[in-house]
């Protein structure tokens, strides 16, 4: 039912464009992310969603009716802001109450649905306290079971687990996972944790400076990186680059091994390769090995490659010290190529999905 | 013996010691001369002016009754009431929108516009009070309440701009925002969740702005003739007056704004905690 389409929207702040034609559609009850890092615009798409700012140019359509003319309240939507926003002057019955109240909805069905929502997010003991005695944690409660009583059709997220410490976030994100897709509302979700975004995503939108680069689901933007800059910021560690050159035969020559690749004018690319989808091997891409890291279930070993940087994930047994020369193989369908010149993926038919 | 003379000193004991008497000072700074008014007012018109004086009041009220019965003494009491009412409410209803708009919006000029706010305190009032005055007597509000009120509006705005302003500075933007996207516009938002927050604050302000009506004395002698406030009318008729009058004056114009103060003293300390963390 709710559906959200983003039309050529951009947003200029005096001279400084922060949204530069977002072209983007989330389907009815979808959990779309937004990452990227401080300063993309992800939170600046998203309060243009809400209506807290202006576009300066675009449209937004939510269920099949354009929005961007309308104040907030108009458009069917809650939000849950990063620093929660739980109004201190009222209790947490009354702040789970306010939209309920503001829309006249009669008491005895305020009453049922703010503790309805409120055992939901596990807060029925708190019902009477106000925000100055609730922790980090019981706050976002709140503000999370305040804009789930609105029943939006559109529940908007920016940063919500941020402030919270490690291990309550860890938890909080499993219980937003769940309570959303029991809700059956459709969210957007704006966070600069990838692994955030990986875990709660049906899609993920990865935004850089204003645009979004590319807009799929969690494993084809671990795959299948559109641009070099997706490869570079998804994945802890993330993807290794290698320069390619172009050989007589049309081959690839990487740190002199020799490996197929897309037929394309450039004589030079970037080869990139998952630190995990390498292996030790007898011969390969010779690594002089700088750091080895323990990890339990594999070793990060941080090598040296003709001068460039490279990662690899190696299982734990392999006996490697600091200084030792190292060959390594990578798996060849997970082997992506890109563009110098603009960062885009070279696509290749054969491991294109 | 030596060994204990010669340990350094505990520089929290020091700084404990400091702060005593700071406090000390501060309080006797305050406290002494009301006290002293206190006590002269309520004694007899010759322990007054009697020596050695006494430190005990004898809660005699003769000057206090003799006080109340001077002509014109009630009239202007309710004079100054008056005026120093109209001039808190004028002074919130001018100054509070004008706070809100400085903290939440951007505008051109909005530096400048801060500066000049100040800038209306940086002329004199004996400057201000005769081409006013002319003007009063011009448009006919010379000695009328609320011409005075409207000057006393003028000296207190800038203040309730500036407190109004960083009152809401201090309410974070998000809280209205969230209510936005609950059901409010503007308005609604502001009444539900802006005004409940910075209520203690307002009335601080307006104290504030009651407390410069109640004790401006220049313009009030200059701008009122029958309509006179406790100050003015204090001003005119205690020079000529004997000492125990003079304390029993005196006593009547600060008894009113401590009770006041005292009354709303609840809203001045217990500014909720707006931090929203």
């Amino acid at each position: 039912m709710a559906e959200i389409k983003i039309k050529n929207v951009a947003k200029n702040f005096a001279s400084y464009q922060a949204l530069n034609d977002i072209n983007l559609t989330v389907s009815d009850q979808e959990f779309m992310v937004l990452l990227g890092a401080s300063g993309c615009g992800k939170t600046t798409l998203l309060r243009i969603i809400a209506g807290l700012e202006t576009a300066t140019q675009g449209e937004v359509w939510i269920n099949d009716r354009r929005v961007d003319h309308l104040p907030p309240k108009d458009r069917g939507i809650a939000m849950v802001f990063q620093n929660y926003a739980v109004f201190p002057h009222l209790t947490v019955f009354e702040n789970i109450a306010f939209g309920l109240r503001m829309h006249k909805h009669p008491s005895a069905e305020i009453t049922k649905r703010v503790h309805r929502t409120a055992e939901l997010m596990h807060i029925e003991q708190l019902l009477k306290r106000y925000s100055g005695e609730l922790s980090g944690g019981q706050r976002q409660r709140v503000a999370v079971a305040r804009a789930l009583a609105m029943e939006p059709d559109v529940i908007l997220m920016d940063e919500p687990l941020s402030n919270l410490d490690a291990l309550l976030r860890l938890e909080m994100r499993a219980e937003l996972k769940g309570v959303l897709a029991e809700s059956k509302t459709t969210a957007i979700y704006v966070t600069h944790d990838q692994v955030e975004a990986m875990s709660l995503a049906d899609r993920i939108s990865v935004m850089n400076q204003g645009r979004i680069v590319q807009a799929s689901d969690p494993v084809d933007i671990y795959r299948n990186p559109a641009e070099k800059f997706v490869a570079g910021f998804i994945g802890n560690p993330p993807m290794n680059f290698l320069v390619a050159d172009k050989q007589a035969d049309g081959r690839w020559n990487v740190a002199g091994q020799s490996y197929d690749g897309p037929s394309c004018a450039e004589n030079t690319l970037d080869f990139a390769i998952r630190p995990e989808d390498v292996v030790l091997a007898e011969t390969g891409i010779s690594a002089k090995v700088n750091v080895v890291e323990p990890l339990g279930v594999h070793l990060l070993v941080t090598c040296d490659v003709n001068g460039a940087q490279f990662r690899a994930t190696l299982d734990s047994d392999a006996n490697i010290g600091r200084g030792d020369t190292i060959a390594l193989q990578p798996q060849l369908d997970r082997i992506r190529w890109f563009e110098p010149s603009n960062g885009m993926r070279q696509s290749l038919e054969k491991n294109d999905v | 013996m030596t060994m204990v003379s010669s340990a350094p000193r505990d520089p929290r004991r020091t700084g404990r010691y400091v702060y005593a008497t700071a406090v000390f000072l501060l309080c006797a700074w305050v406290l002494g001369p009301l006290y002293l008014l206190f006590v002269n007012t309520l004694s007899s018109p010759e322990a007054v002016n009697s020596f050695p004086k006494t430190y005990v009041p004898e809660f005699n009220f003769e000057s206090i009754e003799f006080f109340m019965e001077f002509a014109g003494m009630t009239g202007a009491l309710w004079n100054s009431i008056q005026v120093a009412t109209l001039t808190m409410i004028m002074s919130i209803l001018v100054g509070a929108p004008a706070g809100y708009a400085l903290s939440r919006f951007e505008f051109k000029g909005k530096e400048t516009f801060r500066i000049l706010i100040l800038l209306t305190r940086a002329f004199p009032l004996p400057l201000l009070a005769l081409p006013l005055a002319v003007l009063f007597i011009r448009t006919g509000l010379d000695d009328t309440i609320f011409g005075l009120a409207l000057v006393h509006t003028t000296l207190a705005v800038p203040f309730a701009v500036l407190i109004t302003f960083s009152l809401f500075s201090g309410i974070p933007m998000e809280l209205e925002e969230a209510a936005w996207t609950l059901g409010c516009n503007r308005l609604t938002a502001f009444i539900k969740v802006v005004l409940p927050l910075i209520l203690p604050g307002i009335t601080a302000s307006a104290i504030f702005a009651f407390v410069i009506s109640w004790n401006e004395v220049f313009a009030a002698a200059v701008l009122t003739i029958e309509n006179r406030t406790l100050t003015a009318f204090l001003l005119q008729n205690l020079d000529t007056s004997a000492l125990h009058l003079k304390f029993a004056g005196g006593f009547i114009l600060v008894v009113p704004a401590l009770i006041f103060i005292f009354a709303v003293r609840k809203y001045l300390f217990a500014m909720w905690g707006i931090a929203n963390r």
